[in-house]
């Protein structure tokens, strides 16, 4: 108990302090986590959205394989971009390995099933419903896709944040090809990991603390801006009898 | 909306015919709509339709009435396209335009009047043309005050207007309507109705417009039937078992002597 007040203390003095260090750490992890959400989004939602409504030979055993990557250790996924990005690696050229481009690459990897994945499963809940619908209208099916996803939009928000969360707790991917270098790969779960390795565990409990206070900040942020929008838009269907005037 | 036909690829039209050709048709001379030939659709395991011969012309008023599950809604899905037969064969008439209407119509979380125009840009219509027809279509179907509310807060009633502004829009030859009043209070179902019998009379058309538009659709009320239809086809276990003008379908000896199941229906007596 001694042990959870002196690092709830000690984090509040590191907070309070505003030391460079811990926010450089910080800004750093967002940085990261943030562009690597950003990109996998890019994709897994155009992905998602299309699988969702596309129907193909194969398409069974594509669904099989991607809710599996769900469950895609991180650190084997630091082992497949260390060995991609190593010198003698396909993408050795970049010169990538050990920086921040190395983290956002491993993060993308580890994101894009999941991003995919959710979205495939929203946005075919949504084509089941309502995809005849858009099809009576003429709606192709790659336009199908796009248009429920954008209709599912407050939903996906959900995806936004569960891929966030797995990007930055994760610490094997970025502790494999960031190298945890102070000052340029450093980043909180590296630090956590360093700190509790090196016997700190106030410190490491302090920089948990932290991490675990900035997602919450951020999902809280991101919920109050969907349930705002929510009830600007009107997004709780509700039943045909209850809207009947 | 849809120009036709199997799987979405058109199809030779043997039936149809010249525009003007239609702009007058309503009776049993008039062009063919619809030909179905001992059509079978399958859903899934259940055979949904079986044996289905209709001819459909161009100005009819078609009721399909019928319990729940006897295949009036795979009726208006077949006909619109959605679902192909597993067996038999049916021609559409390419040229008709048709708008579908579900029950419960879909609307995108964004503006009334986006609603109708991305219908229309679907439909192959430039955006700007569109969103100017959408505002049209609103303000014929008395919803012009409403064009900036988002389509998801609407009540049912509206949405159904909305819907039917949508199908106006399109000028669709051919309106098919899955129960639109079903999960209406009386209000709005009056609301409903009249636009659909303005609709198909066409006392809504414009300018632009050809004039009645034909009309199949499914229901539970029998009074809308009457009202609405002029020909009634009622159908049981995905077979069509009665198939009649509409003063005969509900007055004349004919449905006691030749369908009694039908008349059974009709004064809902059937077990």
């Amino acid at each position: 108990m001694s042990t959870f007040s002196e690092s709830a203390t000690t984090a509040l003095a590191l907070i309070v302090s505003f030391d460079t260090g811990l926010w450089t750490v910080v800004g750093r992890s967002l940085a990261v986590s943030a562009t690597a959400c950003a990109i996998a989004c890019g994709i897994g939602l155009v992905a998602g959205a299309w699988l969702a409504v596309a129907r193909f030979a194969g398409r069974d055993a594509v669904l099989t394989v991607l809710n599996t990557l769900l469950a895609l250790p991180s650190v084997v996924v630091g082992l497949l971009v260390y060995l991609m990005l190593s010198r003698t690696g396909p993408l050795g050229f970049l010169g990538w390995m050990f920086s921040f481009k190395a983290m956002v690459l491993a993060q993308v990897v580890l994101v894009v099933p999941v991003v995919t994945a959710l979205t495939r499963q929203a946005v075919e809940d949504a084509e089941r419903s309502h995809g005849e619908q858009l099809r009576s209208l003429g709606a192709h099916t790659a336009l199908r896709g796009l248009l429920l996803a954008w209709d599912e939009r407050y939903a996906l928000l959900t995806v936004l944040i569960a891929s966030f969360g797995r990007a930055i707790s994760e610490v094997g991917a970025v502790m494999i090809v960031g190298g945890n270098i102070d000052g340029f790969t450093r980043v909180m779960t590296t630090a956590i990991a360093l700190e509790t390795s090196k016997g700190d565990l106030p410190l490491a409990l302090a920089l948990g603390l932290i991490l675990l206070a900035v997602v919450l900040l951020l999902n809280a942020l991101i919920s109050a801006l969907r349930r705002w929008r929510e009830r600007l838009d009107g997004g709780v269907a509700a039943p045909a009898a209850v809207l009947a005037s | 909306m849809k120009r036709d036909a199997f799987d979405g690829a058109p199809v030779p039209s043997p039936l149809h015919d010249a525009p003007a050709a239609r702009q007058q048709a309503s009776g049993a001379d008039s062009p063919l709509l619809f030909d179905l030939d001992r059509v079978c659709v399958r859903l899934g395991p259940v055979l949904a339709l079986q044996d289905v011969s209709v001819r459909l012309r161009h100005g009819e008023r078609v009721a399909l009435v019928g319990a729940n599950g006897c295949g009036k809604s795979t009726m208006l899905r077949l006909l619109n396209g959605l679902l192909q037969p597993a067996g038999g064969r049916i021609v559409r008439d390419a040229a008709a335009r048709q708008a579908l209407l579900f029950q419960r119509p879909y609307m995108l979380r964004t503006t009334a009047r986006n609603n109708i125009a991305l219908g229309l840009w679907m439909g192959g219509l430039g955006w700007a043309d569109a969103k100017r027809r959408a505002v049209q279509a609103l303000d014929r179907v008395g919803m012009a005050g409403l064009a900036g509310r988002n389509a998801k807060t609407l009540s049912g009633g509206q949405q159904q207007r909305l819907a039917l502004a949508r199908a106006w829009a399109a000028s669709p030859d051919v309106l098919l309507l899955d129960e639109p009043t079903a999960s209406l209070d009386p209000r709005a179902k009056h609301d409903v109705e009249t636009l659909v019998a303005e609709f198909t009379t066409g006392a809504l058309a414009d300018g632009a417009r050809r004039g009645p538009v034909s009309l199949v659709f499914a229901s539970h009320n029998l009074g809308q039937v009457k009202r609405l239809a002029t020909r009634v086809i009622y159908l049981e276990q995905g077979r069509v078992l009665a198939d009649l003008p509409v003063d005969q379908f509900f007055n004349g000896p004919l449905l006691q002597s030749q369908y009694p199941a039908a008349h059974l229906f009709v004064k809902g007596e059937l077990p």
